[in-house]
């Protein structure tokens, strides 16, 4: 660090030619000098974006939540109020709505749990390794697929005549149409993947001796799993929760796509930035989930879960 | 613990049944895309290739596809030159307020899509009072973009040595010669494939963009909602899905090719975001 940007002498090496000289450049050669500047030049652009663009907004959100809408200009009037919260939290339409985003969202999870612990085990434990390899990539692929072209796929599957019925037919089962069953079952589908992918990687990190002491100690393979594996797995299974919960609960495209008049926290919030245009509204019922999230990842939080995300 | 055979047999079917439910609904669409009956009854009574015609010859489609395109673009490019020097500043150096940084970044994948959407929304129209464009877009895709190419850099970044950065200085490269002839090139596929990342995000992102575009624009996936529940579009509508499952999974497939770190279970949750 010591050293000073110095011009090669013109010839002084064979490689002179090869590698280009750099010009008599003041910038260069002071931010050289200088890491402090080097640094200022690094991270000025992308912390101003993330401070400025998004922490702003997210400050401003929460801001916006206690102001109210001027009801001749329909535009935010900064006059200081509770009445958003208060509505949200004690309105008997907004509770049944967040109770209903609450069941929804673990609905999903439970869901997405029982499919995917004995995969996720298959995959880990049972499958060849050249298997394992391409089933996780299987897994992985879908995931990318667009979020809306998954939703819309099982409006696909759940048309009147589609798939589903068709499926159905047979057994006498009939689809559930679009409602809050179709909701259910459309993110338990969208978020599989999410649940897959650390339960996977937890029980791949189970080394098989353990398992293979168990056994030699005279442990059946429930036994085995009921007190070796799961408590290994508690962190994974949890990381795996927080996706499909939080995503759930935030979600307002698949209850529009497939829930047919089911309405969810986020349907709320979006049908008051744009129909009913009261953004301080929106912002209020915004935080609902927020404060959720928020709660869950504190009480997972001494579980260890949050360094397996 | 030794599995029975049985055990193993039940745990595959099942394993084999949970593809099948995550495959089949996709390939119902692309299925659908050539399906005759308008109502995609099924068993498809026919196969046609109309709706493709359709689509391709449908004006809106067309220019959905351009905006989506250049969104991606803009986004792209922004969050590669900003994820880049994100990445080399809180790897290389040691300073105040760099973790709370590194927790920055995350933060717009971290929480629900639904929030980052309404705060920006808010931000742009009610406290800075812009009208909302495709660069409204474009800010708000770059916001959470950053992030893949972020983390692709500092991956990279993270198994590269410095020895030959000092070697260049010695040799009396300035500063940017040596990031153009010497860390660069190293660079060059973990940034092709955060990119690629970043490009497939940005491509097919619905919730954040709906909060953030303005009422003339549509990118492909605003104009899938708004054509959804228009029975004479139905089909074209099909077509227009496979494109994004096309354009999304194409460039991830490559970009798992190009660099072993950065499709696995870390990006999961950048397309978390999503939601």
């Amino acid at each position: 660090m010591a050293l000073q940007t110095q011009h090669p002498a013109p010839g002084a090496s064979p490689a002179a030619s090869t590698v280009p000289r750099p010009k008599a450049n003041k910038v260069s050669a002071l931010l050289h000098r200088s890491p402090r500047l080097r640094l200022a030049g690094l991270i000025t652009a992308p912390a101003g974006w993330l401070v400025l663009v998004y922490i702003a907004a997210l400050a401003a959100l929460l801001i916006t939540a206690f102001w109210t809408v001027d009801t001749f200009t329909g535009k935010v009037s900064t006059v200081w109020t509770t009445d958003n919260l208060v509505t949200v939290l004690t309105d008997p339409v907004y509770q049944r709505i967040t109770l209903r985003t609450l069941w929804i969202a673990i609905a999903v999870t439970v869901i997405d749990l029982v499919l995917a612990l004995p995969m996720a085990f298959f995959i880990a434990k049972v499958a060849s390794v050249r298997w394992q390899k391409l089933l996780v990539v299987a897994v992985l692929m879908p995931l990318w697929a667009s979020y809306l072209v998954k939703a819309y796929a099982w409006r696909n599957v759940l048309a009147d005549g589609g798939l589903l019925e068709w499926l159905g037919a047979p057994i006498g089962l009939e689809s559930p149409g679009y409602g809050e069953t179709a909701v259910i079952l459309t993110l338990s589908y969208i978020w599989l993947p999410f649940m897959i992918l650390p339960i996977y990687a937890g029980f791949d990190r189970v080394p098989d001796s353990l398992l293979e002491a168990s056994s030699d100690l005279g442990a059946k393979p429930l036994t085995t799993v009921r007190l070796v594996v799961f408590p290994l797995l508690v962190p994974s299974i949890i990381a795996g929760t927080i996706f499909t919960f939080s995503l759930s609960l935030g979600d307002y495209i698949t209850a529009q796509i497939v829930g047919g008049t089911t309405q969810m926290l986020g349907t709320v919030v979006y049908a008051n930035v744009g129909a009913a245009n009261n953004l301080p509204f929106a912002a209020a019922v915004s935080l609902v989930p927020i404060a959720i999230i928020t709660l869950y990842l504190f009480i997972v939080r001494r579980t260890g879960a949050l360094n397996s995300l | 613990m030794r599995l029975s055979r049985s055990a193993k047999a039940i745990l595959g079917v099942v394993t084999a049944l949970v593809f099948l439910f995550i495959y089949t609904p996709l390939l119902l669409v692309v299925v659908n895309s050539f399906n005759a009956d308008r109502t995609f009854g099924w068993p498809p009574r026919g196969l046609t290739l109309e709706w493709w015609g359709r689509a391709l010859d449908s004006t809106g489609v067309r220019e959905a596809l351009v905006s989506s395109l250049w969104v991606a673009a803009v986004s792209t490019i922004i969050s590669l030159v900003l994820g880049t020097l994100l990445a080399l500043a809180l790897l290389r150096y040691q300073f105040f307020g760099r973790d709370v940084i590194s927790l920055l970044v995350i933060l717009p994948i971290a929480l629900p899509g639904i929030v980052t959407g309404i705060a920006l929304n808010n931000m742009f129209t009610t406290i800075l009072g812009v009208s909302l464009s495709l660069w409204t877009v474009v800010i708000a895709h770059a916001t959470f973009c950053m992030v893949t190419v972020f983390n692709n850099v500092i991956a990279r970044l993270r198994r590269m040595q410095g020895g030959l950065e000092e070697a260049s200085a010695d040799l009396g490269a300035g500063v940017f010669t040596t990031f153009r002839l010497v860390t660069f090139p190293q660079l060059r596929s973990a940034l092709l494939a955060g990119g690629l990342l970043a490009f497939a995000l940005s491509f097919d992102e619905i919730i954040v963009t709906t909060f953030t575009i303005g009422a003339g624009d549509t990118t492909l996936p605003i104009w899938i909602l708004q054509n959804l529940f228009r029975p004479n579009q139905a089909p074209v509508v099909n077509v227009v899905a496979v494109v994004l499952i096309v354009v999304s999974i194409v460039p991830i497939w490559l970009a798992q090719r190009l660099s072993e770190d950065s499709v696995g279970i870390g990006a999961a949750r950048v397309k978390a975001k999503e939601g």
